[in-house]
């Protein structure tokens, strides 16, 4: 039985498989499937029950995201089905090695999805420094519409599809859906204003999905598979394996498929290695530069989308950053501000200006100027970035590493002040 | 672009009086962007694509290639420019022949790539934004190149190089300076 449907063709060691040896491994037998019959109805239903939900960040779900498509006579003809491809949020990892690992396993997935919504192109929005991708997605692509699995009436059922690769030019916000829209459609990557959905009115004001690489990675495995199979791979509460990753002073960083609910200990212990000797594990990002801290008092807790949401943070990408004790946390939030400041829009006024202030005031503390009024301004920012108040999800992105940091770090934040340094620093 | 038949068209001319002219573009460069265009429903949608052809061709976007791509492309020169100057890796100045995208997001920053950075700087002589003297190196930030469990890393021109050490920048340079020396 199957049991790592995403990652079970990916040897980095070698180049990955050509389309004949993907098809030997149960590559494209969902295509066969809907040759043999199984409508986009049937398809979208099947999503549905399987749980699958988005591994782009929000987590929302797949199947019911995609039912928000109008079909029939009376909507608009052209559709498009687009890939978040952008992995820019800081300690992320995972698509690119899907990318670079197993090509066809995105095409294939690729495919189901444009069939369920109907849409006629596909465009893989994908970060322009991941040159290795976009090689070994354009090869992918060339060999699928030479086997007729892309092009004219695939298969002979009627349905037309063609898969482009848009290489972007390094911008965090293009990762967020609407202004991914925005910048396919050679604007200026500001995010919209949501309603209208992209669901709705997206790509050209035509209906659209937009879809993380690995999220459309799980869907050749669901109909190849089945849903009984796909609810059997999990240890937890939601459905389906997931790419982990961990990045940080363990003795064997890196990136493994493994089932949802895996507590975090066993991922940090038995796959990284544990932290490395003479260190400890002084907190966590679980999903990337986004998401609140969490502590090693957290460890045993099964690794999936409501149960990290409990202790305040969110599962997100997967991909966790280690703190250990010998590394400042100050600098490392730091790190992650100066970040989020360069990579604001400048769309709206409290991320512009609040975002590299806050910036400012971390530089400050690093070269030991900081003040007691320095980290009040920090607390007030927090709330003045957070969920709500600007126009899209990067400041409250910020605010998660600062928020849970101020809280859980306050005695190193203390110190920065009294002592008029790093106390890191030797 | 011959007559002022449009808005855009005009703004174009206008800007290209009161600062520069537009070079040709060349035929290759044509091609490619033609190539785009048929990628796209809109001819608009292509600015960022013929950007990074005529980067890829020219090394960098000179004000001149701008004016050349909007009047191809038949965009404002503000709204290209909008695009160009958004985009961390559109270079609207000259850089070296190889660009170093160096990461310092939070991944590489615990593994220390403060001090690769400074090894890099004593090697070459260039802090970010800057191009080494024989015009080789141009150093850039990047955020997270998403290779976060082998870091710190960066990468020149398109080759990656992860698990950086201050040992393997001197390495690195020295097979990069011969290369570039053998490429003349
Ligand atoms: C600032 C910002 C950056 C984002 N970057 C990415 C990204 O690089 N890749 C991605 O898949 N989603 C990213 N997202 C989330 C997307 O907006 C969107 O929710 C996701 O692509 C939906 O796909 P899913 O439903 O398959 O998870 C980002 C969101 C924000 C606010
Ligand atoms: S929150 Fe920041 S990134 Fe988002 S729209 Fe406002 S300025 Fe732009
Ligand atoms: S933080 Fe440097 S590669 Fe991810």
């Amino acid at each position: 039985m199957v049991t790592k449907p995403l990652t079970k063709n990916i040897d980095m060691s070698r180049p990955p498989l050509d389309i004949g040896a993907y098809e030997a491994t149960d590559g494209y037998q969902s295509l066969q499937a809907i040759a043999k019959g199984l409508s986009p109805q049937d398809v979208l239903q099947l999503v549905k029950d399987s749980g699958l939900k988005g591994r782009g960040g929000a987590g929302f779900p797949t199947g019911m995201k995609w039912s928000f498509v109008p079909q029939g006579e009376s909507s608009p003809q052209q559709k498009y089905f687009v890939v978040n491809a952008d992995e820019m949020e800081p300690g992320t990892f995972k698509d690119r090695l899907l990318m670079e690992g197993d090509p066809h396993l995105l095409l294939e997935g690729i495919i189901i999805g444009a069939y369920t919504i109907q849409a006629n192109i596909s465009y893989i929005f994908l970060r322009g420094e991941y040159v290795a991708s976009e090689q070994a997605l354009n090869a992918a692509i060339a060999e699928a519409r030479q086997r007729g699995y892309l092009g004219k009436n695939i298969l002979g059922t009627g349905f037309d599809l063609d898969i482009i690769v848009h290489t972007s030019a390094g911008r965090y916000i293009c990762g967020e859906e609407t202004a991914l829209l925005n910048a396919l459609e050679g604007k200026r990557a500001n995010p919209r204003a949501k309603p209208p959905f992209p669901q709705v009115s997206g790509l050209w004001g035509k209906p659209t999905i937009v879809n993380n690489v690995e999220t459309v990675c799980n869907l050749p495995g669901i109909l190849t598979y089945g849903i009984d199979w796909y609810h059997g791979l999990t240890k937890g509460n939601d459905h389906g394996t997931k790419l982990f990753g961990i990045s940080g002073k363990v003795k064997t960083p890196g990136c493994w498929e493994l089932p949802l609910g895996t507590t975090i200990r066993e991922i940090i212990e038995d796959y990284g290695g544990g932290m490395r000797d003479g260190l400890s594990l002084r907190g966590f990002l679980p999903g990337g530069g986004s998401t609140d801290f969490m502590l090693p008092e957290h460890l045993d807790i099964k690794f999936d989308y409501d149960e990290v949401a409990k202790v305040g943070s969110r599962l997100a990408t997967g991909t966790m950053i280690l703190l250990d004790d010998q590394t400042c946390p100050v600098g490392m939030i730091g790190n992650l501000m100066k970040f989020f400041a360069h990579e604001s829009c400048g769309y709206c006024t409290p991320c512009r200006d609040g975002l590299p202030w806050v910036d400012e005031i971390f530089r400050e503390l690093e070269a030991g100027r900081g003040t007691e009024k320095d980290l009040e301004i920090l607390h007030e920012h927090v709330d003045y970035l957070g969920p709500g108040r600007t126009f899209c999800a990067l400041a409250p992105g910020a605010t998660a590493p600062l928020g849970s940091g101020l809280k859980y770090f306050a005695e190193d934040f203390e110190r920065h002040v009294k002592e008029q340094r790093c106390p890191y620093r030797r | 672009m011959s007559e002022m038949s449009n808005e855009s068209t005009m703004v174009n001319n206008v800007i290209a009086s009161s600062a520069t002219r537009a070079r040709r573009l060349n035929a290759e460069e044509i091609a490619e962007i033609e190539h785009e265009m048929e990628l796209y429903p809109d001819k608009r949608a292509v600015g960022l694509e013929a950007l990074k052809i005529v980067q890829k061709h020219q090394g960098w976007v000179s004000d001149e290639s701008l004016l050349a791509i909007a009047s191809y492309l038949d965009i404002p020169v503000a709204d290209l420019e909008g695009v160009a100057t958004f985009f961390n890796l559109v270079y609207r100045r000259p850089v070296g022949r190889k660009v170093i995208l160096f990461c310092n997001s939070v991944s590489c920053w615990i593994m220390g790539c403060d001090s690769i950075k400074e090894q890099i700087e004593h090697r070459l002589g260039i802090d970010f934004g800057e191009t080494s003297e024989d015009g080789d190196f141009t150093l850039v930030p990047v955020p997270c190149l998403g290779d976060c469990d082998r870091a710190p890393v960066m990468m020149v021109g398109d080759d990656l190089h992860r698990n950086l050490t201050p040992e393997k920048i001197d390495q690195i340079f020295e097979q990069y300076r011969k290369q570039l020396t053998a490429d003349g």
